[in-house]
């Protein structure tokens, strides 16, 4: 271990720094060192501006001495997937299409962080375009899971959330259209929060399926993702798919609320294709929860079953027609074989684009074509409606669901590629909840017996964040799952 | 659902999609596109004939906004990242002769 700093947690950091017990500088450089010391195996960082780092720092810690520090995230290292705008870095969405991209203006999410006072932290890989539950899919490199390197750790914020699983960072921000912050935060041991659609502006957000797209945190606690929260949440007159809601204390609530809860768990969530392990300490944790004095309740989520059906007609051909922009003209990659302005599209795109995404926009496109429109996007629509309907009946009775985040382990780097739809199927039990639109938070909940971390998802009701959290830090309290962390 | 889904036409789509696709993607494309086709045909059973669809989990319809200029992107900043510029513009080929 290269410093003391490093596996602390984002709330243990913010008492240290406003004790003066370290600086924001001593804790960047901290987290510097652990990259330096780690990242040749695990691969969390696509790019790191060690002198932009510093000086933000620089600045944390000169609002420090001038009484002036802006919150509990002040001098925090945050780091980002490479899909979210930051003015003057770069913005590679994972793909060779971006790969020069300099981002000139911030997402609404980093502009949150930088006014909390956090110190954004490089830019981690990711799935190209997020699209991919394994990061297998960047052009540039496949990031470790930090609990055994020869798997992934999950897709697609595999960097996100291998960066704070290998203490790199303590905290981090990913993206979530299918499940891309929860799998990878239950792969990787740690917490992952996807908010209700509509908590967090989507604006410099790259976009790759707008109306599931949601950005969220990453944390070692509840308590961090929470801190991590408070900073991006709220409406945004540039996203006007984002909600005007009240945004409580989200830090404050955890402490305030103690259950019991209602619980449900969902049947359809339990079937074949479950590993026993996770089966195994799912149960448990729910067995937690009724010793605790919560009702558990068997609920039915009938529709399920097409829930991966309509995700993957829904999302790609929402990303071919956002993934349109990337033609060669403007900001992107551009063919030097192109003769003409056609051309330039055609070529620019072939070169710029990797095989999961170039899969994803011809289904999209053909899904979207002439004649077949009706037959599958307006029917996915459609059951789209069913699915989140089950989940509203569903809270007709329960404060939350109970479920697995992930039905297997870690998978091993290589075991899924040859087959997309096996790959699509990982996401089963994420995928519901961005087609509802609802908030899910993946908490370590166990290892298996070769050592790799387990996750519970805990699905909550539109915009009850707190709670939601309030269920995960209740579980999170009682055990130690979340002190323990991978030997590097 | 209306075609079986081993008859794709592949050029069709890549040419929709503005794609060039080498012979071996085409093949690989066509092949993996019917596998996940064919997956998708289970919505078949699912009774939609009294549901509305969904767009957005949350309805929000006709957000209004003022219509006030603000700064956008510098000119250096909009150019920033163009594969080609000339006087202050994005440079491509000749479109119309």
């Amino acid at each position: 271990m290269s410093s003391a700093l490093a596996f602390q947690t984002a709330a243990q950091l913010s008492d240290q720094l406003a004790a003066r017990q370290v600086s924001a500088v001593e804790l960047a450089q901290a987290c510097l060192a652990q990259v330096r010391a780690t990242d040749g195996r695990i691969n969390a960082f696509l790019s790191l501006d060690e002198a932009d780092i510093l000086a933000q720092a620089r600045e944390s810690d000169a609002r420090r001495a001038a009484g002036q520090t802006r919150g509990p995230l002040d001098g925090v290292p945050v780091g980002l997937k490479d899909v979210i705008a930051v003015r003057n870095q770069p913005l590679t969405c994972g793909s060779r299409m971006l790969e020069k991209f300099v981002s000139p203006y911030d997402a609404t999410a980093a502009l949150g962080l930088k006014r909390a006072g956090a110190v954004l932290f490089g830019r981690l890989n990711m799935d190209e375009f997020a699209m991919g539950s394994s990061t297998e899919n960047s052009a540039f490199k496949t990031t470790s899971n930090p609990w055994d390197t020869s798997r992934i750790p999950g897709g697609s914020s595999g960097g996100s959330a291998a960066a704070v699983a290998a203490g790199q960072v303590p905290v981090s921000l990913g993206s979530d259209t299918g499940g891309s912050i929860r799998q990878p935060a239950s792969l990787c041991g740690i917490v992952g929060l996807k908010p209700t659609y509509g908590l967090i502006s989507r604006y410099g957000l790259v976009a790759y399926a707008s109306s599931l797209d949601q950005i969220g945190p990453f944390g070692h606690t509840v308590e961090d993702v929470a801190m991590t929260l408070q900073a991006i949440a709220g409406h945004d007159e540039k996203d006007s798919t984002s909600f005007r809601t009240e945004i409580p204390d989200y830090r404050a609530e955890l402490k305030k609320r103690r259950g019991p809860w209602k619980l449900g768990v969902p049947k359809e969530y339990f079937g074949e294709g479950l590993a026993p392990e996770v089966r195994a300490a799912v149960e448990q944790a729910i067995a937690w929860y009724r010793a605790q004095g919560c009702e558990i309740r068997e609920v039915s989520l009938p529709h399920t079953e097409y829930a991966i059906a309509v995700y993957y007609i829904i999302a790609t051909a929402e990303a071919s027609s956002n993934l349109a922009r990337y033609d060669g003209i403007r900001y992107t990659h551009r063919s030097p074989k192109s003769t003409d302005a056609i051309d330039i599209y055609h070529h620019s795109r072939a070169e710029g684009f990797g095989p999961e995404v170039k899969r994803r926009i011809i289904l999209g496109t053909y899904v979207l074509s002439s004649g077949y429109y009706d037959a599958y996007y307006g029917r996915a629509q459609k059951v789209r409606t069913l699915i989140r309907q089950d989940f509203l009946n569903a809270f007709r009775e329960v404060d939350a669901l109970l479920t697995p985040t992930s039905p297997t382990v870690a998978f091993k780097k290589g075991e899924k590629t040859a087959n997309p739809l096996e790959m699509y199927l990982a996401d089963i039990f994420t995928i519901s909840l961005n087609l509802a639109g609802l908030p899910g938070v993946s908490v370590p909940c166990g290892f298996s017996p070769e050592g790799l971390p387990i996750g519970l998802q805990i699905v909550g009701q539109p915009f009850k964040e707190a709670e939601l959290l309030s269920i995960a830090h209740a579980f999170e309290r009682a055990h130690d799952f979340h002190t323990k962390h991978p030997q590097l | 659902m209306p075609d079986t889904p081993n008859n794709i036409d592949i050029d069709y789509v890549a040419n929709l999609a503005r794609l060039a696709l080498s012979p071996e993607e085409k093949a690989t494309y066509a092949r993996q596109l019917g596998d996940v086709l064919a997956y998708i045909e289970k919505l078949k059973q699912a009774d939609v004939s009294s549901v509305e669809p969904t767009a957005h989990a949350f309805d929000v319809h006709n957000v209004w906004a003022a219509d006030v200029p603000a700064p956008g992107l510098s000119v250096e900043d909009a150019l920033r990242n163009a594969p080609a510029q000339r006087d202050n513009m994005i440079a491509v080929p000749k479109v119309v002769e």
